[in-house]
């Protein structure tokens, strides 16, 4: 459940988001669309505190933020909650590919290694890349790189995944194995069993934000333009 | 003699006016030249000036390697204690801690009552130590004593001179013939009274000086032995401790002993080294943490820190961490070396740690804290270990301009391998073998470390 409420953030004088107000509903999957500058990605950072906001409320996850700085306890939990993806992946470049997914779990939850690497074998094997766990980052290409960011941001059991242009630093042949990926993770997200998983996607790609999402948000100046909601044909 | 400059610039002193009462009796015009006194005998050899006129000491070893002109100077060995110290005799010297002058006779002395022998570059810190009870006993020549240490509050003189010496003038062996005009030159101002009159106006005229007239048939010039040997330098810098006070007329050679104070002083340069940078590195990183994610207050004082320490020589910081904050800490000379050059470095290591942490993706901190890490986590886990890896070339370069820079301790009483050089290297009368022998120990120092950072280097790209 994600509620957005009257948010605004301006960057030095220039409003970049002009009061938004929306909520998603547990389980569903919302695409943001958009042209560059609408607002989107800064929407989606205020969402997990990368970005502070001026003024409104935010309530994600069971957690309520408000505008001004935020307290950083309340963002670490927060943020075990929320996963987010990142345009250009970020994955640890010092770190292989296991040790990147199962860093937080060790580090931040304190789950035992052996249990937190079981729990990672089982996401690379979900994004195709369970051969890959002793590889080091950059002996990957731009398409492995993001799936193992999704594996690392789905890897503390998150109830909210923020994907912001997953598929655009990479090329065209690359982005069908994301896009795979990303319809996994949308299956689940749908299927009953396990916990319900809420999904932001920001992106470019018109037909996979159709393909994918419950529902479609238009942003325009730093403001929602429209919403577009539509029926899911049920489970395949 | 003494470095009394009133007027900056000017040399002045009492041996400035005999050299010019001895260019006036020769017809020359004296041209002063500046020297580091220990390298006084190697200067006059190389031919630098053609007279050495600064407090050199009349010894068997400088009879057998320069001509000596008659005495002009009777000078005392004095022993400055703390008031109140049963310390008055030579022979009371054996095992404790006596300051002194590198290379002087007095320094010979002590060895031979085997005393232990603290080495000072100044004339003045060895008294600062003595108040500070960090010597025993200093002991040097009475002009020294005089001027710097006796006089000082909770400091005394003994009474009687341990020993006494004379001071000559050296001239090249081979310029016989100006060696016989100097002498005659010094026996018409000592017979005429112009010496006397000299040594008054600079108020050093006492009852040792009558002795000069007494002296002056001994046959100055012979290479036979004197009859006591030993002397005080003016102002001296460079090394000495002889293991060994006799000396030889023949020219010595590297001795076991030798080369093994070469290893207990490349021991203790690598000690000193590796101590200062175990500081200096996690102090740096420390430094460099504050200075890019602290709040307003701790980042001025880690830019503060960093500035100051950069910004003033590390001499200085050694001198003032070791004599001038000596009322508040003392510090044995070993852990104000460690602590000087660790602070000091610190502020490099800071900058290079800022430079590599500045230089990563700012997505690797963002990732980091949108799992959910802590400020801490993210450092310690993800930006430290990834901008250590990118300061890894600048940290080997720091540590070997350390190891390099460890030759700064000697002015706190530290005989590290460079001081141990140019101690050999007096006593062997020789810098080539001392000097390639030193340079190979640095080099034996440094040049694995090397390797070992490029292996690092190297392993971490492949990883």
């Amino acid at each position: 459940m994600i509620r957005i409420s009257g948010l605004r953030k301006s960057f030095a004088g220039h409003s970049v988001l002009g009061g938004i107000d929306a909520s998603v509903a547990e389980g569903k999957i919302v695409a943001l669309l958009g042209a560059s500058g609408s607002g989107k990605s800064t929407l989606l950072r205020c969402l997990n505190g990368l970005e502070t906001f001026d003024d409104g409320t935010l309530e994600i996850a069971g957690f309520s933020l408000k505008s001004g700085s935020h307290n950083p306890h309340t963002l670490q939990a927060l943020r075990a909650k929320v996963g987010m993806v990142f345009q250009e992946f970020h994955l640890f470049a010092h770190l292989s590919v296991l040790d990147n997914v199962t860093l937080a779990p060790r580090v931040a939850r304190r789950t035992a290694r052996a249990q937190a690497e079981a729990h990672a074998r089982e996401l690379l094997a979900q994004v195709g890349l369970a051969d890959r766990a002793h590889a080091m980052p950059r002996q990957l290409s731009g398409g492995q790189k993001q799936r193992v960011a999704i594996a690392r941001a789905l890897a503390q059991g998150v109830s909210v995944l923020l994907l912001d242009e997953p598929t655009s630093a990479l090329d065209p042949e690359l982005r069908e194995e994301v896009r795979e990926v990303l319809r996994n993770v949308a299956r689940g997200a749908h299927s009953a069993s396990g916990a319900a998983l809420t999904i932001l996607l920001v992106t470019h790609e018109h037909a996979l934000a159709h393909e994918l999402a419950d529902e479609i948000w238009t942003l325009s100046a730093g403001k929602i333009a429209g919403v577009a909601e539509r029926r899911r044909e049920q489970s395949p | 003699m003494y470095e009394s400059a009133t007027q900056p610039g000017v040399i002045i002193g009492f041996e400035v006016d005999i050299a010019e009462a001895l260019a006036r009796e020769l017809g020359v015009r004296a041209k002063f030249h500046q020297n580091d006194w220990s390298n006084l005998v190697p200067s006059l050899e190389r031919g630098d000036f053609d007279i050495a006129l600064n407090g050199l000491e009349d010894t068997p070893a400088r009879r057998a390697r320069l001509r000596l002109s008659r005495p002009y100077f009777v000078y005392g060995e004095t022993l400055a204690v703390r008031a109140g110290s049963s310390l008055h005799t030579l022979s009371q010297l054996s095992g404790r801690r006596i300051g002194t002058l590198n290379q002087t006779v007095a320094q010979d002395l002590l060895q031979a009552q085997r005393a232990e022998i603290v080495l000072y570059e100044g004339q003045q810190e060895p008294y600062m130590d003595l108040s500070r009870g960090r010597v025993d006993g200093v002991l040097l020549d009475h002009v020294i004593a005089d001027r710097y240490g006796c006089g000082q509050p909770g400091l005394e003189c003994v009474k009687q001179d341990l020993a006494r010496g004379t001071y000559v003038i050296g001239i090249r062996p081979t310029d016989a013939e100006l060696a016989s005009r100097v002498d005659a030159a010094l026996s018409r101002l000592i017979e005429a009274g112009e010496l006397r009159r000299i040594l008054e106006h600079w108020r050093l005229w006492d009852a040792r000086q009558q002795e000069l007239s007494a002296r002056a048939p001994v046959a100055p010039l012979s290479a036979s032995a004197s009859s006591t040997a030993l002397a005080a330098p003016p102002s001296s810098t460079a090394a000495q401790a002889a293991p060994s006070v006799e000396s030889k007329p023949s020219k010595p050679t590297l001795s076991v002993a030798q080369l093994g104070l070469f290893f207990r002083g490349a021991l203790i340069t690598i000690l000193i080294s590796l101590c200062a940078f175990g500081l200096a590195l996690p102090l740096g990183v420390l430094l460099a943490v504050v200075r890019s994610h602290g709040g307003r207050v701790s980042r001025f004082f880690a830019t503060a820190y960093i500035e100051l320490f950069r910004g003033t020589p590390v001499l200085l910081q050694l001198y003032v961490l070791y004599y001038g904050l000596s009322s508040v800490v003392r510090l044995g000379p070993i852990q104000a070396a460690i602590l000087g050059l660790g602070l000091n470095y610190a502020a490099y290591e800071a900058e290079v740690h800022r430079g590599a942490l500045a230089a990563l993706p700012r997505g690797q901190a963002e990732a980091a804290s949108s799992l959910g890490l802590s400020r801490y986590q993210v450092l310690r886990h993800v930006l430290l270990p990834q901008s250590f890896r990118i300061a890894l070339p600048a940290l080997t370069n720091d540590f070997v301009a350390l190891l390099k820079d460890s030759s700064l301790v000697s002015v706190i009483t530290v005989v590290e391998l460079t001081k141990r050089m140019t101690i050999v290297a007096v006593e062997l009368r020789d810098w080539v073998v001392p000097g390639l022998l030193c340079a190979a120990m640095y080099f034996a120092l440094s040049f694995p470390l090397s390797r070992l950072s490029l292996w690092l280097e190297r392993r971490y790209q492949s990883a």
